[in-house]
């Protein structure tokens, strides 16, 4: 009954095509947003701040990224961790060779560095589909990782072959580093967040989210249709690319605060990602954010969330319980509901549309 | 011009000087490639008959091995142990067939392909929670398999052959002569290949699918279960294993997904060309190239032909 849109009408055609027609909808945004930028910052733990968020948000822009490709486009690729990782180490160099510069836009432009390396490697879509190029784009994970380890000059020639991140600071406090508070660091990543699912939204409503819409449903028919293929995949791979490399970026500056990247950006945080497009659904931004929530809370939870209701778990036992769960999970997920957590979502509003009178 | 020389002419150079071992990488090459093509058979396997891209096979390969070297030690014999995890992988097969593939059927590729990842999870988690972490030692005398090596001389140096690697190439071969004459000459055989022609056409004239993929599932993780005997002989049996399924895919590729000679002839391909890639380019750029020449070889014949070397043609319509 109170979620229900009778009596809102739509005067123009632009307050019909609105991203959020509903008006309830809107105010349950800003509520959402006033939650995630007021008060969970002023009551939140750091530890919920530093554990759960922080790794949320960044799960949630990096599966952005992989929609993009894969949801919208329908092109498989299973190279994300490795371009994450190319944002990451841009970032890092940026900022040391230009430390004067703010680290938030540095963060921004190693998006581009990502970008274009993934425009390259998207360049075989054009002729290999399907799962031959998910394994095509396997080979840009594994070059690029290599190129990780390799290249000394990525990470500076330091001796451990690690980022050691410097402190930024960010109108006087410091946002990097060791000296910067989680509370700072959340409020940033969610800064960057909400722009860049702004930007997101507005590109894949209009044209070119169309074009990468119709790629996907049939890429021969688009062409017929006078979409030209070669650029609309590489944009759809740049895009993506440029995604996951902020998040990358933002990952290893703010969350993870250094480390070595072939634990980040290997294969598995690929395939990780993936598993939170998929059960996420699809072709949805909400879905991401669903995804990442559900895929990183479950372990939290298994870790530290068991042994408090009086369950004993070892590390190794809890490790164990987590790879069988989410396997679990994810098969759960697929039967109930192949298009995801986002269909569910979209399914209960319909519910709630209609409650209590649903014929 | 420095680095032309280095990269065109020295490796020649280098293969002139020491033919003993271009020999040796040679074998190692083929070797590796045939151990790349038993997975990727196993890939192939269940590719055609349900279309299921089965992410799972690396997995397999390493659950099969664990549940036989489990078995020995609780001190089953090693034929007892064998007939058992054949046992065990049976019942695997049926339970996929039931739990996983049959509510999904008719869904997307992704869907499916998604799934058998979730597969993966689950075996991962339900090993280590059987089995333990631990790398375990594979039973070779047990299974007859015959260990040291064979040294002899060719072209003015000498050759080392390992009698495990001469063992994996030769069952690895009687396998596939095995497979080939089940899918050639059989009642179940034919019915794999009309399933895997058409699964319309296949259910119209009576074949039951669902039968059908148990079958093809099974197949799977006897091959699985020979390929871990093999690799885990020659390393260890644990979970690093499973990363040989990542080894697989561009052998899949290259050969294509629906051809098992594409699998044999990709494994070896792979496998020549990782090794001497690795042996006679990798030290220009710093070596550890192994992980991703393989992959480029892969797309380097992808660009050619987008179905892979055997692959069934791909017709798109509108």
């Amino acid at each position: 009954m109170l979620y229900r849109e009778t009596g809102q009408f739509k005067k123009t055609y632009a307050a019909d095509m609105a991203v959020f027609p509903i008006l309830q909808d809107r105010i349950g945004l800003a509520v959402i947003l006033v939650v995630a930028a007021g008060f969970i910052p002023a009551f939140g733990s750091n530890f919920f701040l530093s554990s759960v968020m922080i790794p949320f948000l960044v799960f949630s822009l990096a599966a952005m990224g992989l929609n993009i490709i894969t949801g919208y486009t329908g092109l498989i690729s299973l190279g994300t961790g490795a371009f994450m990782g190319v944002g990451a180490y841009a970032c890092y160099k940026l900022t040391t060779a230009f430390p004067g510069v703010n680290i938030v836009v540095w963060i921004l432009v190693s998006g581009f560095f990502s970008a274009a390396i993934g425009a390259v490697f998207g360049l075989p879509s054009l002729r290999i589909k399907g799962f031959y190029l998910a394994v095509a784009t396997l080979a840009a994970q594994f070059f690029l990782e290599w190129c990780f380890v390799r290249i000394p000059w990525l990470y500076n020639y330091a001796a451990s072959g690690a980022i050691e991140v410097p402190t930024r600071t960010l109108l006087g406090i410091p946002v990097t580093g060791a000296t910067a508070t989680p509370t700072t660091r959340y409020l940033v990543i969610l800064g960057l967040v909400v722009l860049l699912t702004w930007v997101a939204s507005n590109i894949l409503h209009g044209r070119i989210g169309r074009t990468f819409m119709a790629v996907r449903d049939m890429d021969i028919a688009a062409e017929l249709m006078g979409i030209r293929l070669l650029p609309a995949k590489l944009m759809a791979f740049a895009l993506s690319s440029f995604y996951c490399g902020v998040a990358g970026a933002v990952m290893m500056f703010l969350w993870y605060g250094g480390g070595e990247a072939s634990d980040a950006f290997n294969i598995n945080q690929s395939f990780n990602i993936l598993f939170m497009v998929i059960i996420g659904g699809l072709g949805s931004l909400i879905g991401c954010f669903l995804g990442a929530a559900l895929l990183n809370v479950v372990p939290i939870i298994l870790k530290f969330g068991l042994p408090a209701l009086g369950v004993p778990l070892g590390g190794a036992t809890a490790e164990h319980i987590n790879h069988l769960f989410v396997g679990g999970l994810i098969i759960f997920f697929l039967i109930v509901e192949p298009h995801g957590l986002a269909r569910l979502w979209q399914i209960m509003k319909q519910k709630l549309r209609t409650w209590p009178f649903p014929y | 011009m420095d680095i032309l020389f280095n990269v065109f002419v020295d490796p020649f150079l280098q293969m002139r000087a020491a033919p003993d071992l271009l020999v040796q990488t040679l074998w190692e090459g083929l070797v590796s490639g045939v151990l790349y093509a038993l997975i990727a058979l196993g890939f192939v396997l269940i590719f055609k008959a349900s279309g299921v891209f089965n992410f799972a096979q690396g997995i397999m390969v390493v659950f099969a091995a664990l549940t036989l070297v489990g078995f020995h030690e609780k001190g089953v014999p090693a034929w007892l142990a064998v007939a058992l995890t054949l046992g065990v992988m049976a019942l695997l097969a049926m339970a996929v067939e039931r739990v996983v593939l049959r509510p999904l059927v008719n869904q997307p590729d992704i869907i499916l392909f998604m799934a058998t990842f979730g597969l993966t999870y689950v075996l991962i988690g339900l090993g280590e929670f059987i089995f333990g972490g631990e790398p375990k030692q594979m039973i070779t005398e047990e299974l007859f398999i015959p260990r040291g090596a064979i040294d002899v001389a060719v072209l003015g140096g000498r050759v080392t052959f390992q009698k495990i690697d001469i063992a994996a190439a030769l069952i690895a071969s009687l396998m596939i002569a095995g497979l080939a004459l089940f899918f050639q000459y059989t009642r179940i055989g034919r019915a794999l290949r009309a399933v895997a022609d058409s699964h319309k056409a296949a259910l119209s004239v009576g074949i039951s699918l669902n039968q059908i993929w148990v079958i093809v599932w099974f197949a799977a993780g006897i091959v699985a279960l020979i390929t871990g005997i093999m690799w885990g002989a020659r390393s260890d049996v644990s979970f690093a294993l499973q990363v040989i399924a990542l080894k697989a895919l561009p052998v899949l590729i290259l050969g294509g997904f629906t051809s098992i000679p594409g699998a044999i002839v990709g494994g070896l391909i792979i496998g020549l060309g990782e090794k001497l890639g690795e042996f006679y380019w990798g030290p220009l750029v710093g070596g550890g190239i192994e992980n991703w020449v393989a992959y480029v070889i892969a797309l380097a014949f992808l660009m050619v032909r987008p179905q892979g070397l055997f692959g069934d043609k791909i017709i798109e319509r509108i």
